[in-house]
Parts: structure tokens; C-alpha cells; sequence
């Protein structure tokens, strides 16, 4: 799940506004979009690259690795299943207010057929020098820099946040992971957690997390056993229970999900938790230089 | 959206068998209706659990006796709910009380069937002390269901004869479940009869709110959220707002980032005066939402904190931009912008409005805060 120079990715929708002006973006970042979508413009170019009526029909024509879908919640199901179908190894939906019910279908298929699902209700995937999926500044070098810290953010706007808090602090970003603000997603805070502890390039984890659910729960489960530094800021502390935050999946309902819940098994597990987003990236530089030794946090 | 139970009961009256009952607003209907169905449950019809405890709920075997119960619960507040209805439901011969359960399972992120011997008890009470007594299992979505997979959940349980009737009662749910785009459907209890029926004596429902545009007549029938006139303004324009007890006005894009803001007046000693988020689709709205934050008359500073990404920044600020000077408020406004479209709305910042943005949000949040104190 973190997107390289080498990723062919595929635009679904990509001849609408948003997908037009997220594809040039893309493309400007030196992501490889290779084709796009859009079942009534076949034959056509757009973005400079080849659009087909499916993402099957795409396939045959112009492999890729990665799709991504500027696609409203009642064409994402079918979006989805035709990327599936296509034999997309990532799936990156970016879609809000999805139907729960087709997200699951979607993941069920996704599943079986060994695609990985990024979403939905993400904003994307961005690794700084190499490229970006979906609907980040990733463009922004104040925000993003090449360098050693991966990101893993529900949400798009507070991962940017986020991101630019590391780059104030010293730091650049090995991959900003994007995991979506809904209750059901297909990768977890914990599956990008594990990966960017596999990841070479990765030396330390911030975490930004929010009210609702028990994903930062899980995560904290897998960080216990880390050797690579971990900070977290969760958002929502001072959100009334019983109410969703904008994000569908960020809501308090009786203990579950509450701030104080999520905050105590992440310092349970070491991992030390900030109390704004500038802080996380504080907490990071203390620990950086004294895992490396070293005075300050590595750029690159 | 959630259901009030004699509505949830009618949702999946065409599935599971429930009791005879009849929704009443008066004393008086209460006691009509225990002369018609005979000894009755009253019960508070209210969006909340625990009703029971609350003293919401009356056995009652005459008319009279009815009509002392519904004068006694209709008026009462369960969970900051008014009682304005009571549902009388003719009296069930309970040989045993079960419970049932579906649900959307972020851990497996499919459908969750929850079944237990344990009936009428607090669910997440019985999974802490008697384990044994509940059983998980996780349906395939794709294969939905069946008979033979409903028998094998009840699996180690004994019950005897009603074993079949009760897993046609949980592929009923099941199908149900899925028609109405639910994330939950509880029934607890459910019961078995002296005579082997299986009723729905309880039922709470929960759908999905993404889902109601493909459920005409879905959405009447739930319980619509208690809002504030400013809420209700912020729904019929598309915008996710939630009025709180502060003095700081609070305006961001995206949910996270809208939080983190509120996080941020708090910690700096501030009182959020609301939740706003102008990310998603909604980030050209930025002046019909200014106007809802300014309306809200115990506001006394604002905080506009922009963290661009899918969201222009520059969009957003042309949009609080020109609703500032067609509304020339009088509080003072403090920003925070960074992301796409930064560098533009920065500049339009400071050439129509003559301020300067904060580089740093939490220099812009403590601002407002401390404006707040002062004019308090």
C-alpha cells in the first residue's frame, strides 16, 4: 500500500472535474497513469493517456497495478468490482457516504481475488519524490518532502496537517498512508502500521488517529512489539459522545471508542501520544535522535 | 438513522412474528387498546435502551390499570427522550427468552450474526460473564444466509424442537438485514412460546444513513435527530454541523481537521462554539457556512483553519472571503491556511481582508481564544 514510481495506476472517472484536475496533479508528481475510465468515452484521450469503457477492457490494453475511482457512492460499488475484476492489486477508494452494505461486498471480492483496498472515504496514498494516488496536496513541498517517517492518517485534511507538522519539525515522509474515514476500511491503522514496519525506507511511525472504533486499539497491539518509533495524535478529544464527527466511523458510543480508551492503549504499547499534531512531531524528533544518535531527524 | 421500536416492528413485522400491539398517545387510547388485545405490556416509545429501568415499561392486565401506566410514562424522559407515545402489546406466553443480532462487523468487515440463550440480559454483559452462552458467526456476503448455515450457529445449543423455527428466524433476520441497508438489527428479546413460536419482543434497528436514498419511505419512518435551528439550517444546506456550548467559532475543512481544531481551543483553555466541516464535497459552501458559525449568537471569536487537500484552500477562502464583507461581522477572525491553494488564498487573505494569516494553526487557535476571553 505505499505507491511507487514504478505503480501503474489507472483512473476510474477520470474524464470528470475532480478526476481531470486530481489525474494532472498525479501526473505532475511523476505518478505512472497509464489509462482511465469512463463507460461512455471509450476510444477517446484524456490526460494524455488512452480511456476505456472498463477497467476489464483497460486490462487488456494497458496493464496496471493500482486503480483509483473519482466515482460517486452509488457507481462505487460496480467501479470497484470491475477494478477487481480487472485483477488490480491496490484499490484506492476515495469515495464518501458509500452504502456499508456494498463496501463489504466490495471487500468479500476484494478478498477472495487478493486485491488489496485502500478506503473507502480515503484521500489517498502519497510517497514524496515518487509519486501520489487520490486526492492529496501531494504536489505541496511544504508539506511533502522525501524522507524517513510514514504517516498513516483517517483522515485527508488533518493527515496533510500532519505532514506539514514533520516537515516544521526537520522531517520528510517515506509514504503517507491514507486509511479513510469510515467504520468499515479496507486497511486498518494496525495492516498499514505492520507494512511501513516492514518498509526499509521507513524509520519511525506517526499515527494520526480519531474518536470512534477501536483501529488505534488494534494498532497499539502490534507497536508494543516495534523497535521503530512510534507517536500518535488522536483527534476528537473534545467532541461530544454520541455524535458523528463529520467522519462516519467517528463516533463515541458508550466506552467504546472514546479518546481516553485510544490514548491509554497507545502509551500502554510505548507509544507516545501528543497532545496537538505539532507536538506528535516533537515526540518524534526526541525519539529519532535517540534511536539514530544523531542530533537532528534525516530530510532524505 | 434509528427506529423507535413499534416502528422497527413494523419494518420486520413480514419477517419474524411479533405481538399484537397498538401505538397510543393518550391514557385513554392505552385503555382502549387493553380492551381490544387483553393483559398488555405498556411501553415508552423512545430511540434509547434501558427502558425497563428506567421505569418506561408497565405490565398491566386491565383497561384502567393501562390507562394509570400510560399516564404514569407518557411525559417522562428516558435518556433525554420525552416519552410522547407508549406501544400496548398484548402479553406473550414466554417459555424462554433468547436473543438475536445482525450487524456490520468492522473486523471482519462483513455481516456479524450474534445468537444467545441469554435473552432480555444487556448483551455485552453476557459476552463479559457468560461466554459460552454467545456465539459469533461471520456470514460471507456474497453467499449470504441459508438454512443449513443458520442450524449449525445454534450448533451446541439446546433447544430442543424449536431448533428449525428459530433458524428460519435468524435467516429471516439476516435477509431483512440486508434489504434495509441495516447496520443493526437487534432482537432481545426474542422469544420462544409455550406453544413454539418464535416473537420478536423487542426490536432496535439501525440503518445505514448512506444508504436511505435507495429506501423510499425508509427515512419517515426513523426517528429524525433532535437538532437545533442552527442544525437544522446546517442539514438543509448539506453541511455537517454541530452546535456546542463555546464561545469560539470554529470552521475547517475535513472531519479530522475540524476535530483537531475544536481539540485545539479546548487545550488552549477556549470553548468550541461548534463543529463545522466544509472538506468533502461541501468546500465551495464556504459562505452559506460562515453565515450559520456568525449566527450563532454566543460566538464571540472565530478560527477559519484550512488544511488544503482535496479541498482548495483558495476556494474556500474567496467563499468566507466575500460572505466577511457582504456580512461585515464585528468578532474577530483569526486564520490558518496550508495545502492546495495556499499561496492564493494567503494573498486574498491579506489584500481584501487586510489580516494576516497565522503560520502556525495553533498560533491562530490560541488567538481566537484569547479574543473570546476578552469580550466575554
Amino acid at each position: 500500500m505505499i505507491i511507487r514510481r514504478q505503480h501503474r495506476v489507472l483512473v476510474q472517472g477520470i474524464t470528470g472535474q475532480q478526476g481531470t484536475f486530481w489525474t494532472e496533479k498525479m501526473q505532475e508528481c511523476g505518478t505512472n497513469v497509464v489509462a482511465g475510465v469512463n463507460p461512455r468515452k471509450p476510444g477517446t484521450e484524456h490526460c494524455k493517456v488512452p480511456v476505456y469503457a472498463s477497467a476489464v477492457d483497460a486490462a487488456r490494453a494497458a496493464p496496471f497495478d493500482v486503480a483509483v475511482g473519482f466515482v460517486p457512492p452509488n457507481g462505487a460499488k460496480a467501479a470497484a468490482l470491475d477494478a477487481i475484476a480487472a485483477g488490480a492489486k491496490l484499490l484506492v477508494m476515495l469515495t464518501e457516504h458509500i452504502p456499508v452494505h456494498d463496501v463489504m461486498e466490495v471487500m468479500a471480492v476484494a478478498g477472495a481475488a487478493g486485491t488489496r483496498v485502500v478506503g473507502p472515504n480515503t484521500a489517498g496514498l502519497v510517497t514524496p519524490g515518487e509519486g501520489f494516488v487520490g486526492i492529496m496536496p501531494g504536489f505541496n513541498n511544504r508539506v511533502f518532502k522525501p524522507g524517513r517517517i510514514g504517516v498513516i492518517s483517517r483522515s485527508g485534511s488533518l493527515g496533510t496537517l500532519m505532514c506539514l507538522k514533520l516537515v516544521n519539525a526537520g522531517f520528510g515522509q517515506s509514504a503517507f498512508i491514507g486509511i479513510g474515514g469510515d467504520p468499515i476500511v479496507g486497511t486498518t491503522t494496525r495492516d498499514a502500521l505492520e507494512e511501513l514496519d516492514r518498509d526499509k525506507g521507513t524509520d519511525g511511525v506517526v499515527i494520526v488517529g480519531e474518536i470512534g472504533g477501536v483501529m488505534e486499539e488494534a494498532a497499539a497491539d502490534y507497536a508494543k512489539a516495534m523497535k521503530k518509533p512510534v507517536t500518535a495524535f488522536i483527534a476528537g478529544r473534545a467532541s461530544p459522545p454520541g455524535k458523528k464527527m463529520g467522519h462516519a466511523g467517528a463516533i463515541v458510543t458508550g466506552d467504546q471508542g472514546s479518546y481516553a480508551s485510544k490514548r491509554k492503549a497507545l502509551e500502554k504499547a510505548g507509544v507516545a501520544v501528543g497532545d496537538t499534531p505539532a507536538e506528535a512531531a516533537e515526540l518524534m524528533r526526541e525519539r529519532i535522535r535517540y534511536v539514530l544518535g544523531i542530533g537532528r531527524g534525516p530530510t532524505s | 438513522m434509528n427506529f423507535e421500536e413499534h416502528a422497527a416492528k413494523r419494518l420486520i413485522a413480514g419477517a419474524i412474528a411479533t405481538p399484537r400491539g397498538r401505538l397510543c398517545a393518550t391514557p385513554d387510547d392505552a385503555a382502549a387498546a387493553v380492551t381490544a388485545i387483553g393483559p398488555a405490556a405498556v411501553k415508552a416509545q423512545v430511540p434509547a435502551g434501558k427502558r425497563g429501568k428506567s421505569g418506561g415499561i408497565k405490565l398491566v392486565a386491565t383497561p384502567d390499570e393501562a390507562a394509570e401506566a400510560a399516564r404514569k410514562i407518557l411525559g417522562i424522559e428516558i435518556a433525554g427522550h420525552k416519552v410522547a407515545r407508549v406501544l400496548v402489546e398484548g402479553k406473550v406466553d414466554i417459555a424462554r427468552e433468547l436473543y438475536a443480532a445482525v450487524l456490520n462487523d468492522a473486523a471482519s468487515k462483513g455481516p456479524l450474526v450474534l445468537f444467545s440463550t441469554e435473552g432480555g440480559m444487556d448483551i455485552e454483559e453476557v459476552a463479559a460473564t457468560r461466554p459460552a452462552a454467545l456465539v459469533r458467526h461471520r456470514v460471507d456476503i456474497r453467499a449470504g444466509l441459508g438454512p443449513a448455515e443458520a442450524r449449525a450457529i445454534l450448533g451446541h445449543f439446546d433447544l430442543g424442537a424449536s431448533r428449525d423455527a428459530i433458524a428460519d428466524a435468524l435467516v429471516a433476520l439476516y435477509r431483512l438485514y440486508r434489504e434495509l441497508d441495516a447496520e443493526l438489527i437487534e432482537i432481545n428479546p426474542l422469544a420462544l412460546t409455550g406453544d413454539g413460536k418464535v416473537v420478536a419482543l423487542d426490536c432496535k434497528l439501525t440503518a445505514d444513513d448512506g444508504a436511505l436514498g435507495r429506501h423510499p419511505g425508509l427515512e419517515a419512518q426513523g426517528t429524525p435527530d433532535r437538532l437545533t435551528q442552527l442544525e437544522q439550517r446546517g442539514r438543509e444546506l448539506g453541511l455537517k454541523f454541530i452546535e456546542l456550548d463555546g464561545d469560539v467559532g470554529v470552521l475547517a475543512n475535513g472531519a479530522g481537521l475540524t476535530m483537531t481544531t475544536m481539540d485545539a481551543v479546548a487545550h488552549f483553555g477556549g470553548r468550541p462554539a461548534n463543529f463545522l466541516e466544509i472538506g468533502g464535497e461541501a468546500y465551495r459552501r464556504a459562505e452559506p457556512a460562515l453565515r450559520l458559525v456568525l449566527d450563532n449568537p454566543r460566538v464571540k471569536s472565530l478560527v477559519v483553519n484550512f488544511c488544503g487537500a482535496f479541498a482548495r484552500t483558495d476556494v474556500m477562502a474567496e467563499g468566507v472571503i466575500s460572505a466577511w464583507l457582504a456580512l461585515r461581522p464585528t468578532i474577530p477572525v483569526f486564520f490558518s491556511v496550508h495545502g492546495t491553494g495556499e499561496d492564493e488564498a494567503v494573498a486574498m487573505i491579506r489584500a481584501r481582508l487586510g489580516i494576516e494569516p497565522y503560520d502556525l494553526m495553533e498560533d491562530a487557535v490560541k488567538a481566537a481564544v484569547d479574543a473570546a476571553k476578552r469580550l466575554r
